[in-house]
């Protein structure tokens, strides 16, 4: 299969003129790194704001719109504040732990982008496992929650930390069981080649039943796995105070605060690009312009991301054990009796192709 | 819920947190000493203290225009039923008959203040089980009884309507015709309450069969209002003893047996039915007539003893006054129904996970300065 150049090699490409190869190379891959940093912490923060505006609309506000027109400036000054403000933290605390914990968190997150197929083109790294990369990285962002929480010295923060870990480490089962589902059909863990399936019609059509259970099972695994309400017993509000993250002020808390947006934009991307053909358009009808594909990419995956935030502020929180009996009782059996649906369905070839 | 204990012998340590005093929970300055182990509550231990102001003390020091102003402060969601209960008291004690209007005034506005605590009540009760949404629906219904309020007597809270020997004046021309809009709209948000909170499967797995108090235990510690109705004991004050006009209107008591969360949740959106039904049948003949007694500039209660009680938001206020026969009472006690509620916390939180406590806590309703008063 023709895989196509992706953005670091381009890139790199245009250097090798100027100077020489492992040069070019490295600073190929600093350019890139920083152009991913620079958009998806802005986009975190516009995410902030959409969740704000969101949960306006959801409950009779109008939400910010002073900073700026519309309020689009709002977070950028929230960021500001929290960049300005004193790092507080507690005196018997693990020092280095607890500085530690952001770092593990938000980098992460920010990891599990770069694999991401924005367009045939914007693909930063193109590995050929990458699903099994998804799913590797986006556990290791329960290892900042957990030290953050058991560091701070305080005991609500621990007990969030402790949900938090059982929480992550059932549902990552389902996440990953459901987007093996999909595999099943295209074969591969390479993102741009799943991409590439898809051309005759999206995952979730060709699977048909089996894919849109795959689908649901993801979606509440998913949500579960951002820690976002109706399964936020890490931060439980009401119950815990502000959870792991109690102890955190300033630039550390924004942090944890900034990749929950982006693990939420990540837990859509996901399902965009294994279950609705990332950036292949509907019927192909703007497959002449190669960039539009970005527009179709973000455009599922706001959908999506509207879909989690819809389930937020609508859905009471569930409690720990209903929490746990829902994953092991439930999402789990489901998702391997629809595991061998799907091989069987695969295997008569039954799914559906246009 | 099924617990199922597995026997092991593995041994876990329980430890104990502080929730409160300040906490979200909590709802005010509660502090709650937990002693959990991992998940799993073995005590609660309330300790009051924080918001006392020692109401029942100055009003040992002030005349009784002045104690109905202290009692907005206790309970600031009923507020014109604390008001009310000082007011019957004294009257009762002068044996001074209020005339009509004055008694149908007095119930319209308890059963709109009733309404308003309850719709606070219920957005408070969807943002402990985590659905912060409710809390916006809530409020915007309590606006518009507040505005009512804003225009009836100047003040959307701490009312002061009421004194001894009737109303403070008389009710705002448009009085009459806000309440009719808001009844009409409140009846068609009210539904809206059951289709966004009530029939969800995450709240009803949330509340049913959690925090049980058995009818017996209701009675023995002292359970009123709606946590006392929903294990079955009936206890409500306007039913027993009518006061005001609570004598002429047809309503029913909202009881249920079951005595868990999601009852005491139920019977509560049932009330906020019954008052509706109760405004509906006042608000179009409210008798014309005077909208006071005269009584003495400085009024003194004959040397005796007296108890009022009424029927608060949260359950029976008490209010026993005994008086020397001079200007200022002896000695004044409320027997607030926040605070024999609070003390089956611990009974009703035992066994239960940290979320059942707050689901559990949220439907006694608790208002920390009725509490500590």
């Amino acid at each position: 299969m023709n895989i196509s150049l992706n953005i670091t090699e381009t890139i790199q490409e245009w250097l090798i003129g100027m100077m020489p190869e492992g040069a070019a190379s490295i600073v190929a891959m600093v350019a890139v790194a920083l152009i991913y940093l620079i958009i998806f912490a802005v986009a975190g923060l516009y995410l902030v704001l959409l969740e704000r505006r969101v949960a306006a609309w959801f409950q009779l506000r109008i939400g910010p719109n002073r900073v700026g027109p519309l309020g689009l400036l709002q977070t950028m000054a929230d960021a500001l504040k929290l960049v300005s403000k004193e790092l507080t933290g507690t005196i018997k605390a693990d020092k280095f732990l607890y500085n530690l914990a952001p770092y593990f968190v938000i980098v992460s997150s920010l990891m599990a982008l770069a694999v991401f197929p924005f367009t045939k083109e914007f693909q930063a790294f193109d590995i050929n496992i990458g699903i099994f990369f998804l799913i590797a990285i986006s556990s290791v962002g329960v290892i900042g929650i957990l030290l953050g929480g058991w560091s701070s010295n305080n005991k609500f923060a621990l007990i969030g930390a402790m949900r938090s870990g059982v929480q992550t480490i059932s549902y990552e089962l389902s996440v990953g069981l459901s987007l093996l589902t999909m595999v099943v059909i295209t074969g591969s863990l390479q993102l741009s080649e799943i991409v590439e399936v898809q051309k005759q019609g999206w995952l979730i059509l060709q699977g048909h039943v089996p894919a849109i259970i795959a689908f649901m099972v993801y979606m509440i695994a998913g949500t579960a796995e951002t820690n976002r309400a109706p399964f936020d017993m890490v931060e439980a509000e009401s119950e815990l105070g502000a959870g792991f993250h109690t102890e955190y002020s300033g630039m550390k808390f924004a942090y944890f605060f900034l990749a929950e947006f982006i693990n939420m934009f990540i837990i859509a991307a996901v399902a965009t690009t294994v279950f609705f053909g990332a950036w292949l358009s509907p019927f192909g009808i703007t497959e002449s312009i190669p960039w539009l594909g970005a527009f179709w990419f973000l455009g599922k995956t706001l959908v999506l991301v509207f879909l989690m935030m819809w389930f937020r502020w609508t859905f009471p929180r569930l409690r720990v054990d209903q929490l746990l009996t829902l994953e092991w009782k439930y999402l789990l059996p489901i998702n391997l009796v629809n595991l061998v649906i799907m091989a069987i369905i695969v295997w008569l070839n039954l799914t559906i192709k246009f | 819920m099924e617990t199922t204990v597995v026997k092991s012998n593995f041994k876990s340590e329980e430890y104990f947190i502080n929730m409160g005093p300040q906490h979200p929970a909590t709802h005010g300055v509660l502090r709650l000493l937990l002693t959990i182990d991992g998940e799993i509550i073995k005590r609660v231990e309330p300790d009051l203290g924080y918001i006392h102001r020692s109401i029942e003390k100055m009003c040992e020091r002030d005349s009784y225009q002045q104690i109905v102003h202290l009692t907005d402060r206790m309970d600031y969601l009923s507020s014109h039923i604390n008001n009310e209960a000082v007011c019957l008291t004294v009257e009762n004690a002068l044996q001074l008959e209020m005339p009509e209007r004055v008694k149908v005034i007095r119930t319209i506005l308890s059963e709109l203040t009733r309404i308003a605590s309850h719709t606070l009540w219920w957005g408070v009760m969807g943002m402990d089980v985590g659905a912060l949404t409710t809390y916006f629906y809530g409020f915007r219904d309590r606006e518009l009884i507040n505005d009512i309020f804003e225009e009836t007597c100047g003040a959307r809270l701490t009312m002061n309507y009421n004194i001894p020997g009737g109303l403070m004046f008389d009710i705002h021309p448009n009085f009459v015709k806000r309440t009719k809009d808001f009844i009409t709209h409140f009846k068609t948000k009210l539904p809206e309450y059951d289709t966004l909170l009530t029939g969800n499967v995450i709240f009803q797995k949330r509340t049913k069969g959690v925090g049980i108090l058995t009818k017996e235990d209701a009675i023995s510690f002292g359970a009123s209002g709606p946590v006392g109705r929903a294990s079955g004991y009936s206890c409500d004050v306007r039913k027993h003893h009518p006061y005001s006009a609570y004598d002429r209107v047809t309503f029913n008591e909202a009881l249920k047996t079951e005595g868990d969360t999601f009852a005491r949740y139920q019977v509560r959106i049932q009330e906020m039915w019954e008052s509706i039904s109760i405004i509906e049948q006042l608000i179009d003949n409210i008798p014309e007539g005077d909208v006071q007694v005269a009584t003495n500039a400085v009024i003194k209660l004959p040397k005796g003893e007296y108890y009022q009680k009424v029927e608060t938001a949260r359950g029976e206020l008490g209010v026993y006054v005994i008086s020397t026969g001079t200007k200022n009472p002896y000695r004044v006690k409320f027997r607030s129904p926040g605070f024999s509620n609070l003390s089956l916390l611990n009974h009703i939180a035992v066994g239960g996970k940290i979320g059942d406590l707050v689901a559990s806590m949220a439907t006694l309703d608790l208002v920390i300065p009725d509490i500590d008063r």
